[in-house]
């Protein structure tokens, strides 16, 4: 496919890592969804129709523990917003065509974006796109139905750490934002080196972006509803405007 | 749960993933803007790298998960494979649990 862009072994192999990974949260959802009353159609749709995990997780759990299903929408909505400002930063990925945008929009989740963001190029930027949200898409719908087929026979993948997998994926695809790329000693070239200068003060800029980000989220997590603290986060942009 | 509820939260998302991409068509983006929607992102991405590594439910996740994290912060930070960070991440964090921490 054309459209998909270059693609390298690296990446297919990247993106198959955390795909996998998903799978296996995916059919943890699945089982947990039957457990708490849903049919294993309804967990499917859902899955396919909402395709983003945070949400479901917090959607059903809402539920589970006695809420109603307003206060669950509302919560997963909450989560879900972050997707508005995803979307600003990633027009050059989606294409041109309207059929291909409609369909790339659906494709957008956290690990699809981190993908994306960490390419150089807008070709590759292209590729990681439609390649990692494409894979978590099978991955995670096909993991939800085998989960929710098994039901409560499977373990949680807590037990396997992988919510640790997650975050750790999306820290490794941010870090090279943080880092200028080091280089050449003594190329002398003009431009070069006024390159290089602008890449290390884009490189603060995203330290100080981040840092702030982070107090934000962690200080304001005890106090807000799921979703809200990360969102408050873009005020850390505020850090490097003049 | 049934079907409608499982239908507007598809609905507002998708509507949440749409709105960026519609915005941008409509409004002409400077190299500035578009380089502060990057940082965006990326402050985004890193609030939710710390939430989900260090909170649970609005407190502290226990020792294993940050542990299982920062070990494949170190990983990354040494240009260790992607395959290897994410696999020793988790890794971590399951043997940490299996042996009794939190």
């Amino acid at each position: 496919m054309r459209a998909m862009g270059p693609v390298d072994r690296s990446l297919v192999r990247d993106v198959a890592a955390i795909a996998a990974a998903s799978g296996v949260i995916g059919a943890s959802f699945g089982a947990i969804a039957v457990a708490s009353g849903l049919s294993v159609w309804l967990a499917s749709a859902m899955s396919v129709l909402v395709f983003a995990g945070g949400s479901q997780f917090m959607a059903v759990g809402v539920v589970a523990g006695g809420g109603s299903p307003v206060a669950a929408v509302i919560a997963g909505l909450l989560l879900n917003a972050r997707h508005l400002p995803f979307g600003l930063t990633l027009t050059d990925v989606l294409g041109e065509r309207w059929p291909m945008r409609l369909l790339g929009t659906h494709l957008m989740v956290d690990e699809s974006v981190a993908f994306a963001l960490a390419q150089p190029t807008p070709e590759r930027r292209k590729a990681a796109y439609w390649w990692c949200g494409g894979a978590l898409f099978i991955a995670w719908n096909v993991g939800v139905v085998l989960g929710a087929l098994a039901g409560s026979t499977l373990g949680n993948p807590e037990a396997l750490g992988l919510d640790a997998a997650f975050p750790a994926g999306l820290l490794a695809l941010l870090l090279p934002s943080f880092f200028a790329p080091s280089s050449g000693a003594g190329e002398g070239v003009e431009g070069e080196t006024a390159r290089a200068h602008e890449a290390r003060a884009a490189a603060v800029r995203a330290r100080w972006v981040a840092g702030g980000a982070v107090l934000i989220a962690l200080a304001t997590t005890p106090f807000l509803p799921a979703g809200v603290p990360v969102l408050l986060a873009l005020l850390a942009v505020g850090l490097v405007l003049r | 749960m049934t079907l409608l509820p499982i239908l507007i939260l598809a609905a507002g998302t998708y509507a949440f993933r749409l709105a960026g991409p519609l915005l941008s068509q409509r409004l002409q983006v400077s190299a500035r803007v578009q380089g502060l929607l990057s940082l965006s992102a990326i402050a985004l991405l890193t609030a939710l790298v710390a939430t989900a590594a260090l909170t649970a439910n609005g407190g502290f996740a226990g020792w294993a998960r940050p542990a299982g994290v920062l070990a494949g912060a170190v990983l990354a930070w040494r240009k260790w494979p992607f395959v290897v960070v994410v696999v020793s991440a988790a890794a971590v964090t399951g043997l940490l649990r299996m042996s009794g921490v939190g």
